[in-house]
């Protein structure tokens, strides 16, 4: 990979100190994801890896290390350009969906825009985020406020709105955590798609099941890299007729069976 | 952050809560209601007065008796014995820019007609008191020198006493009795509704104060001497002229002070628009304590929202808000919530002064510029108390936030 890394973390450390405790959650982490990958991160709780992903996110800056995200050197950053790199480069997917109550999807998803300054005229922030819910399947939604849509039709909503800044790197918090099992397949095809056209992915899971679907799965342990695999994914649309076949298959007694 | 979703956000916002909202801004529009009747109130009063002080008549100067010594202690202004009918005489005679002038005395007298009777003040004065208050006869006529130089017994009467006994009818040449002195009335006085002081003025009967010197108050000297000067500009000549004319009458030697007040028409007026001022403030300054509850219920409100919307911050800061972004986000919620409550203050305070007003009987002065101030000051109420919970949130660090369930 090389220079050509669009992620590149080199030893980076992360130390928290709370008065004389020192917990040093990241203990010289490298890590480098070329454009167009499709990483899982994985570990326990207390691994690291929500540290490792506000770093990538660059929420948080690291305590040692270098990290260069898209060619910028964003570790030496000051605050207000790293919210411009989030705005630009990142986009974010959150487990809780984070989207704003009483508040139409399109408006959800036209937030980041707001933030770009004069940039773009109303009109641009509109057809932005109508498109982006479009891609996402939702275009006919634009007007619902979350609580009139359902789990996957939220995360939908929360992936259009991580898409509508074109980012270079998705970054995806546990996307999966609070939904059933057939919407979690149906937002890993939706992820997947991203991927297909080229996207470049970073998602954070704990279910080794979800990882699969990744090209490559990261595993950190007590704040270092214990693993780095790369594997054939799994197809989630392959999985979704699966499980829509195995759906027909059942007979109504074997459903209602105790 | 795009300047015009900074407004729109705030808008939205504040919608997203609209009962919160409401109760909110009722504690500015309460304040600012407050403000703007007092004022209004106030205005109103200011106005009065001054309209009251006009109606004292034109050019007119009030001239009190001196302290009197009692023992070498003073027992209060005009209660000495020191101003004589002549002293108002020689005023008019021999000081030109004086045109006219009458020494005053009142008393409170039983007033009978018929088997009627009424307390009222019956006022002794000379044949130009009307000229100088400005006041007109409504029927009959004034009294005249010649009335004046004989004592005669006539009497001008207030609207009062013509309601009161003779229940409306017209009352000249019908004779009432002061003290068992029959009195012909000649004259009824137009209506001139309150003084400054409070008491109706139109509750009054007017004599020749040579008649009411002699037969009814008993009294040798005047309590006031009303003096009426050319124009306005002759006042401050005509002060002086009258300060060393009546000097020289009381034989007064140089170390002496005066024995008497001189008191312009323009300090009179002073005097009472500075109380009714004072009183304007008091009210203000109180409604203004209002409006400091409803900006501290503001930021309690606005502190209340950042905490229910750390999760709201730290998505936006997420995705590309800066700090200050987010300082000015809740900065404008704090203001456009208190711009409402102006707005809805003004419309309340509108019409509290209009309900006050109509209830008391006071004009009621809307002014433009309580208004604006209202307004300003709920903008600057909400930037003020707005700004700490503001900072607050734009402090916050995304992460921390991100996680607040």
């Amino acid at each position: 990979m090389g220079e050509s890394g669009l992620v590149r973390l080199k030893a980076i450390e992360r130390v928290y100190r709370t008065g004389r405790v020192e917990v040093r959650a990241l203990r010289g982490v490298d890590l480098e994801v070329a454009r167009g990958e499709f990483v899982a991160i994985m570990g326990p709780s207390g691994s690291g890896k929500s540290t490792l992903m506000n770093i990538l996110g660059c929420l948080d800056q690291p305590t040692a290390g270098n990290y260069h995200l898209d060619g910028q050197d964003v570790a030496r950053m000051r605050k207000g350009e790293l919210a411009r790199i989030r705005n630009r480069i990142l986009g974010f997917v959150f487990q809780a969906f984070h989207l704003l109550p009483r508040t139409s999807a399109q408006e959800n998803v036209e937030l980041p825009l707001l933030y770009r300054d004069e940039e773009l005229s109303w009109k641009d922030i509109h057809s932005r985020a109508r498109a982006a819910l479009e891609k996402v399947g939702l275009g006919e939604r634009l007007d619902h406020t979350p609580n009139e849509l359902s789990g996957g039709q939220k995360q939908r909503v929360a992936i259009a709105r991580a898409l509508v800044t074109e980012p270079r790197v998705l970054l995806a918090d546990e996307p999966t955590g609070n939904l059933d099992s057939r919407t979690t397949l149906e937002i890993i095809d939706l992820i997947q798609g991203l991927h297909r056209q080229g996207l470049t992915i970073l998602m954070v899971t704990h279910e080794p099941d979800i990882a699969r679907y990744a090209q490559r799965t990261i595993t950190l342990r007590d704040g270092l890299m214990a693993s780095d695999v790369r594997h054939t994914p799994l197809d989630a649309r392959q999985a979704l007729d699966d499980w829509t076949e195995a759906r027909q298959d059942m007979t109504p007694t074997e459903v209602v069976a105790p | 952050m795009k300047w015009s979703a900074v407004p729109y956000s705030a808008l939205r916002a504040l919608r997203r809560n609209l009962m919160r909202t409401l109760l909110t801004a009722l504690g500015i529009i309460i304040g600012v209601g407050a403000v703007i009747t007092m004022v209004g109130l106030g205005q109103g009063a200011s106005a009065e007065v001054k309209e009251q002080v006009n109606r004292l008549g034109q050019n007119v100067v009030l001239i009190f008796p001196g302290e009197r010594q009692l023992g070498g202690v003073s027992i209060g202004g005009g209660s000495a014995n020191t101003l004589t009918a002549e002293d108002a005489r020689a005023l008019r005679e021999e000081i030109p820019e004086v045109i006219a002038s009458s020494p005053e005395v009142r008393s409170t007298r039983v007033v009978v007609y018929g088997n009627r009777n009424w307390a009222t003040r019956v006022y002794g004065q000379s044949h130009d008191y009307l000229q100088i208050r400005n006041w007109g006869v409504e029927s009959g006529e004034m009294f005249t020198e010649e009335h004046v130089a004989e004592a005669a017994l006539v009497a001008v009467v207030g609207q009062t006493i013509v309601e009161e006994l003779f229940e409306g009818s017209d009352p000249i040449g019908e004779t009432i009795r002061v003290r068992g002195l029959p009195l012909e009335i000649i004259g009824v006085l137009e209506r001139k509704g309150m003084s400054l002081m409070g008491s109706v003025q139109d509750d009054i009967v007017i004599v020749p104060y040579t008649t009411a010197f002699q037969r009814i108050s008993g009294r040798t000297h005047a309590m006031v001497i009303n003096v009426q000067v050319f124009d306005e500009e002759s006042m401050e000549i005509a002060r002086v002229k009258i300060a060393d004319l009546l000097r020289e009458r009381h034989r007064l030697a140089p170390y002496q002070e005066d024995d008497f007040t001189i008191q312009t028409q323009e300090e009179v007026a002073q005097m009472a628009t500075e109380t009714s001022r004072v009183m304007t403030w008091l009210l203000a300054s109180i409604a203004g304590i209002s409006l400091f509850v409803g900006g501290i219920g503001i930021m309690n409100v606005m502190l209340v929202s950042v905490t229910e919307r750390t999760r709201e911050v730290g998505l936006r800061l997420a995705v590309g808000a800066r700090g200050p972004d987010v300082l000015l986000q809740f900065l404008i919620e704090a203001v456009i919530l208190c711009l409402l409550g102006g707005i809805g203050g003004i419309v309340v305070g509108l019409l509290g002064t209009e309900i006050i007003a109509s209830i008391a009987g006071w004009p009621a002065l809307f002014s433009a510029e309580a208004m604006i101030i209202a307004v300003t000051v709920s903008a600057a109420v909400g930037l003020f108390f707005g700004f700490y919970p503001a900072w607050k949130a734009s402090r916050l660090d995304p992460i921390v936030a991100l996680r607040r369930e």
